[in-house]
């Protein structure tokens, strides 16, 4: 029998489920353990932000919201590995990667709460994307922001992230596929948590791993564990060292597990069971970078406690700002559809004002 | 007999043709265990196996691909686009390959399909939930665009939708999926695709709609009787093919028409009507035809959507409008 190509997949994973060390040479960055401790503090942070986000939509402040619970790890060690002048382009509940970068929660809440001016970020970079709902969308923009760097000769890398019901879509598979051809510094992340609202990982694919869809289109690839920081942000400091280089572009999968509801429009109890749930509490990315830390002697109870509250003096904050600010007026419809507002729509959206004043007496 | 919502209809309608044509195939995305992220096809799966009632992986082009290719092998696929934000990477498979294919192969293969989507604003959703496209698709030769606005108009233009031999859009107004229930005998009747629904008479205005604003219509005509003004309400339904006569017919009657939709004003369905009835009916119109619609604005985030839809009281000022002119 002659060969035409051969693959394998690298699985990657420092610590197991309980923050033991699976192997020995662990990454540089992992032995700065006030890197660590600052990691696992923006883990710690983003799940407060995660319960109050939740909170605040069961008492009706907010729209439909995507909860990130169980995605810490993937989401802060995506984001921590970037520098600032790369560019994110997410989905919809990878916040752990936004605040990372200067994203605030009130931001969030504006755009689950209603409210288009949570996408134009204060703090975090201009050149990350906004929220993306449309499925897979992003991975072209992160693709052609890519191209851009790589056409003016810039050491910046695109990074997208994209679900494990995301990686079916055509869009996934064009980005990854011109990246390969056009060796462009992207790097794709893939965020397996296993099912895409109520349709399991095993319907989207026949694949053995998502992380293998890479090698179709030329490219380095890797499955990690997703809910191991030291993991992910190894793969990721990796892939974007090869993009920065010139080397082109990467896939890695995260594999980690959504652990709670779709979003808080849905009920996951109608399609899954309690038994796989409890089991995957037991991979919580959270208490297993604190045992890690704990036993390292970098961590313990009082920090934890102290740090709880300053979450969540930060959390009431954010949640103040964002119950104080104010609807924005009628005519925010119009006034952000062109670079100027075109004569022909001068009249609507006086129409618009007239009413709203009439109807507010 | 039991009252249902239009939602509960349409579930109904899927029910009751599965149950009596094994070609019929419903495929899209939490369609199967999930019944529907609106439960319209709740319980569907357990009946008819998973692989009549087909979880798709997350690919609109899949989904709208592989409806081409099942009803040209002589099944009856219906489709979900999970909203109708999400219908755009459909748009290739629907408009160069369902709409066409009867036309292209001179009747040799034919697309007996349905596409169904929840349509429209005003339940408060995230971004891309709450769009009104429809007059993207009433310009493309070949389909057929439905929209139903009542329970029972959901059963019967559903089950015709799925009966008719060539391409079918279906928009289901989510606003309204459970506003009211009313009794919809499941027997299998189905309601015809060529006209269009007179839901109230009048004589002085003719108020023409579809979807969710039917609603708002009939609200408007109540409000415009309080005054002593007469408005008949029609429910356009299925907007492609039209049944201009229905409205013609009425706009000659009251010689006025408002045309109310929540699409954007521009180019949206309700300029081809307004088109129509001034090209047929011009010496019958005692005063110009009135739009109220969605600005040519995108839908905003929910905490303005009510100011972008069309209300009652914009629906009430230009019925009065069109009688202002003598
Ligand atoms: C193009 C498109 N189709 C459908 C949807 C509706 N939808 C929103 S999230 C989702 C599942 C996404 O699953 P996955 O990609 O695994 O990401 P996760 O939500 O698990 O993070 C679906 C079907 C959408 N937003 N966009
Ligand atoms: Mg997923």
């Amino acid at each position: 029998m002659s060969i035409a190509a051969k693959f394998e997949i690298e699985y990657l994973q420092y610590l197991d489920k309980d923050g033991k060390e699976v192997r020995k040479d662990l990454p540089a960055f992992a032995k700065d353990l006030d890197q660590m401790v600052e990691l696992y503090k923006l883990m710690v942070s983003t799940r407060v932000f995660d319960a109050k986000s939740v909170a605040l939509q069961r008492t009706g402040k907010l729209g439909t919201y995507a909860s990130c619970l169980g995605h810490e790890a993937a989401h802060v060690g995506i984001g921590s590995a970037m520098k600032r002048e790369d560019s994110l382009a997410v989905s919809y509940r990878e916040y752990g990667a936004q605040l990372y970068r200067g994203v605030q929660p009130r931001e969030v809440y504006m755009y689950w709460g209603g409210d288009e001016r949570g996408n134009d970020f204060a703090k975090a970079p201009k050149h990350d994307f906004a929220w993306c709902v449309p499925i897979g969308t992003q991975c072209l923009h992160a693709a052609g922001s890519a191209l851009a760097f790589k056409i003016r000769n810039e050491k910046r890398v695109a990074v997208c992230t994209i679900g494990d019901g995301g990686s079916s879509k055509g869009d996934f598979y064009g980005a990854i596929n011109v990246a390969g051809a056009q060796k462009l510094p992207l790097v794709a992340v893939i965020v397996n948590n296993q099912w895409a609202i109520s349709v399991p990982r095993k319907i989207q694919s026949g694949a053995e791993t998502l992380a293998q869809k890479a090698i179709a289109a030329g490219l380095p690839t890797i499955q990690v564990d997703g809910n191991d920081i030291i993991a992910v942000r190894k793969a990721m400091e990796d892939a974007l060292d090869r993009a920065r280089n010139g080397e082109g572009a990467s896939v890695i999968e995260a594999v980690t597990y959504r652990l709670g509801d779709h979003t808080t429009a849905d009920d996951a109890r109608r399609y899954r069971g309690e038994d796989e749930v409890k089991e995957a509490w037991t991979k919580d990315p959270v208490p297993r970078l604190r045992k890690w830390l704990e036993a390292k002697g970098a961590w313990d109870e009082t920090k934890e406690k102290a740090w709880l509250a300053e979450c969540d003096d930060w959390m009431d904050k954010e949640v103040d700002a964002y119950l104080q600010t104010k609807t924005q007026p009628v005519e925010a419809m119009f006034d952000y559809l062109y670079a100027e507002l075109p004569a022909d729509l001068v009249a609507q959206r006086q129409q618009a004002i007239d009413l709203d004043r009439k109807s507010h007496g | 007999m039991a009252q249902i919502t239009l939602i509960e209809a349409v579930t109904q309608a899927l029910a009751y043709e599965m149950a009596h044509d094994d070609s019929v195939v419903v495929l899209g995305e939490d369609v199967g265990v999930n019944g529907g992220v609106f439960r319209a096809t709740q319980g569907l799966q357990e009946k008819f196996g998973e692989l009549r009632v087909l979880d798709t992986p997350l690919d609109e082009t899949t989904i709208a691909g592989l409806t081409v290719g099942l009803a040209v092998q002589g099944m009856k696929p219906v489709a979900e686009a999970q909203f109708e934000g999400f219908i755009y990477p459909m748009m290739e498979q629907i408009a160069c390959h369902a709409a066409r294919l009867r036309h292209r192969t001179r009747g040799r293969m034919t697309v007996p399909a349905v596409w169904r989507a929840p349509w429209g604003g005003g339940i408060r959703a995230p971004e891309h939930h709450s769009e009104a496209n429809e007059h993207l698709f009433t310009n493309i030769p070949g389909l057929r665009v439905v929209l139903p606005s009542s329970p029972a108009r959901a059963y019967g233009l559903l089950l015709a939708a799925i009966r008719d031999p060539d391409p079918v859009m279906f928009f289901e107004p989510k606003r309204i999926y459970r506003q009211y229930k009313e009794e919809v005998p499941d027997d299998g009747e189905a309601l015809p695709l060529d006209v269009c629904f007179v839901l109230r008479d009048g004589t002085d205005v003719t108020l023409v709609t579809w979807g969710a604003q039917v609603k708002e219509a009939l609200e408007a005509a109540d409000a415009l009787a309080e005054e002593g003004i007469s408005a008949e309400v029609i429910d356009v339904a299925t907007l492609t093919p039209l049944d201009f006569d229905t409205i013609a017919e009425s706009v000659t009657k009251t010689g006025r028409c408002v045309i109310v939709h929540e699409a954007p004003r521009t180019a949206g369905f309700g300029a081809e009507i307004a088109a129509r009835l001034m090209e047929e009916c011009f010496y019958d119109l005692l005063a110009p035809v009135q739009r109220v619609t969605g600005y040519d604005t995108h839908i905003p985030l929910f905490r303005l959507e009510m100011k972008y839809l069309p209300s009652v009281e914009r629906i009430v000022d230009a019925a009065k409008r069109t009688l202002a002119v003598s």
